[in-house]
């Protein structure tokens, strides 16, 4: 069940003078099973982007692939499409509408065609997965805290049952607590559920945590594609366009300018602290 | 002389049911005592629902107390004829730069302010002038702000608020929709005002890395002040934070992981420098300062 994305491009406002290229040649794979991080500062082109995986835009060039299937073909079933790559957009609470939870997580489904059974049985499943427990189904989504509300817009998707669960910074707005919860849940979900999941994020902390392949827009364009480790290493290109590197990898780089040989390729505070604690001999602590 | 004072302060919000009839309160915050001196840079921190925003509009009279009193520069805001002064020595900068700019042009946007206040318009230039450059973003001034980036936007409402002279700016969460170099740029700029300015900052954030420069923190938990100090003070009670749904920077929390396995640091490191010192390391060279130092704020958590 791979996406695959082949030299797309797409242009706002084309045609007129106000025309910006929003994707330029992009091509990538996404195969199955994957937690892929995606940054890039704002106005890269990260949103056109997930929107074109799940044909809610089309590009003005090149294809998208859903099991080899061009999704822009004739014939080719983009509401399926939809159910199977779904799309978290940007505070998703604010799209809750139903009288209660259960309804609002329901919509997805029915607008699917399915039975109100199994609309039921889907919404209860994706229910839980969110973590939202069975006290909060029968409110109005509107009783719930912030962070509950997310877990009912994101269970909202996660009952269309994707394939590919698409996150577009699903931890705005959220005290530390609640992030660690969301981020939490996602990874649960991929793994008791094997979806593939692509986060969008302004926090390099949380990719470097969570992510085993990090994409990095820029301009519209594909600047880096790798393991956390691979694209932190490059951390000054990551500065050079709006980013950053996890604050490990700046305090490892300081430590070692200063004379304490230690690795640098470091996201995690565990591993930072291990790395220090091997070299525990050249250490002066008072 | 103290620019934000409150004593017990109380803010209960009514709930209504369908009808629209009182359903009942719910107690946001909770006794609050607050000192803030002119000039100094304060941050506030807590999860969500602890009562922080709330706080925040009690400074400059969006909201009344229920109980207790608050002053600003010495004025009570309940008192309404000074409703204007207050608002305008209390400037507001809000999560969501796009609801905050209303202006077509820039420099249009920052004089909007000035102008409300009657200043008249060859001050209201100057002001705009002073603003803009105070942010950086004068070269920005014939501009349509929706072709300005997120941290770009932040720091046009920013200079927006300063046009209007104020002795307080309170940030409520300004960074939370941008990427990172956004917040640097904002932090940055905020830094700048407090140090250069002497405008007092009163930052309420959830990115713990941006409290580290603050002169004094008001941890909030259940609408109460549930700790406070200075950063090193509030920072080195990491399991207690933690308890509270909050962070604290990641350096902090590495320096309190080493000691757990063994290698006892002082307490509170804030900073790569501090923890390197600690380690018995001597200081790098200077040249790194661009990937750090000043600019760690605005930098993940």
């Amino acid at each position: 069940m791979a996406l695959r994305v082949d030299d797309i491009s797409y242009e706002y406002e084309k045609g007129t003078a106000m025309s910006v290229h929003a994707l330029a040649h992009v091509s990538v794979n996404i195969p199955d099973g994957q937690f892929i991080g995606l940054v890039g500062h704002t106005g890269s082109g990260k949103s056109t982007f997930v929107q074109m995986l799940n044909g809610l835009l089309k590009p003005s060039e090149g294809h998208i692939y859903w099991n080899d299937q061009d999704i822009h073909a004739d014939g080719f079933d983009r509401k399926k499409l939809r159910a199977d790559v779904g799309l978290v957009f940007q505070y998703p609470e604010h799209q809750l509408f139903e009288q209660d939870v259960i309804s609002d997580v329901m919509f997805g489904p029915r607008n699917l065609g399915f039975s109100e059974e199994e609309c039921r049985k889907r919404a209860e499943k994706a229910l839980r997965s969110s973590g939202l427990s069975e006290e909060f189904w029968k409110q109005s989504p509107f009783d719930l805290s912030g962070g509950q509300q997310r877990r009912a817009a994101i269970a909202g998707v996660l009952a269309m049952q994707p394939k590919v669960l698409i996150l577009d910074e699903p931890t705005a707005g959220l005290d530390p607590r609640g992030r660690d919860e969301i981020l939490d849940m996602v990874r649960g979900m991929k793994q008791q559920l094997h979806m593939t999941i692509l986060l969008v994020s302004h926090s390099m902390d949380d990719v470097a945590e969570y992510a085993d392949r990090i994409i990095v827009m820029n301009d519209a364009k594909i600047l880096m594609d790798g393991s956390p480790k691979e694209v932190f290493a490059r951390y000054k290109e990551l500065e050079a366009v709006g980013l950053s590197a996890p604050q490990m990898v700046y305090i490892m780089q300081y430590l070692r300018e200063c004379g304490l040989p230690v690795r640098t390729d470091i996201l995690t505070v565990d591993e930072a602290a291990e790395e220090i604690l091997r070299h525990r001999g050249e250490l002066h602590v008072q | 002389m103290e620019m934000v004072r409150a004593e017990g302060l109380i803010h209960d919000y009514i709930t209504r049911d369908e009808e629209g009839n009182v359903s009942g309160t719910v107690r946001a915050v909770d006794g609050v005592d607050l000192h803030v001196q002119l000039g100094q840079f304060i941050a506030v921190l807590g999860h969500n629902g602890s009562g922080k925003s709330t706080l925040a509009k009690h400074i400059n009279a969006l909201l009344y107390p229920t109980g207790g009193t608050v002053w600003l520069d010495g004025m009570d805001t309940q008192d309404e004829s000074r409703l204007w002064n207050i608002r305008q020595e209390a400037g507001m900068i809000f999560q969501n730069p796009d609801n905050q700019i209303i202006g077509q042009v820039v420099e249009e946007d920052v004089g909007f302010g000035p102008e409300n206040m009657g200043v008249p318009t060859k001050e209201i230039w100057q002001r705009v002038e002073e603003a803009l450059k105070a942010v950086g973003m004068w070269e920005f001034r014939k501009k349509s702000p929706n072709r300005l980036s997120g941290g770009q936007k932040q720091r046009v409402s920013i200079a927006g608020v300063i046009a209007m002279h104020p002795k307080c700016i309170v940030m409520d969460e300004p960074t939370a929709m941008l990427d990172p170099g956004g917040r640097r740029e904002v932090i940055r700029a905020a830094r700048a005002l407090n140090e250069v300015e002497k405008i007092t900052i009163i930052l309420i954030t959830h990115h713990m890395e941006e409290a580290i420069y603050a002169d004094h923190i008001y941890v909030m938990d259940q609408g109460k002040i549930a700790l406070q100090g200075t950063p090193r003070e509030v920072f080195s009670h990491v399991e207690q934070m933690q308890e509270l749904h909050l962070d604290v920077p990641k350096v902090t929390l590495l320096a309190h992981e080493l000691g757990k396995r063994g290698l006892k640091l002082p307490a509170g490191i804030l900073t790569k420098e501090e923890l390197a010192a600690a380690l018995g390391l001597s200081a790098a060279r200077e040249e790194h300062t661009s990937a750090s130092g000043a600019l760690n704020a605005g930098q993940e958590q």
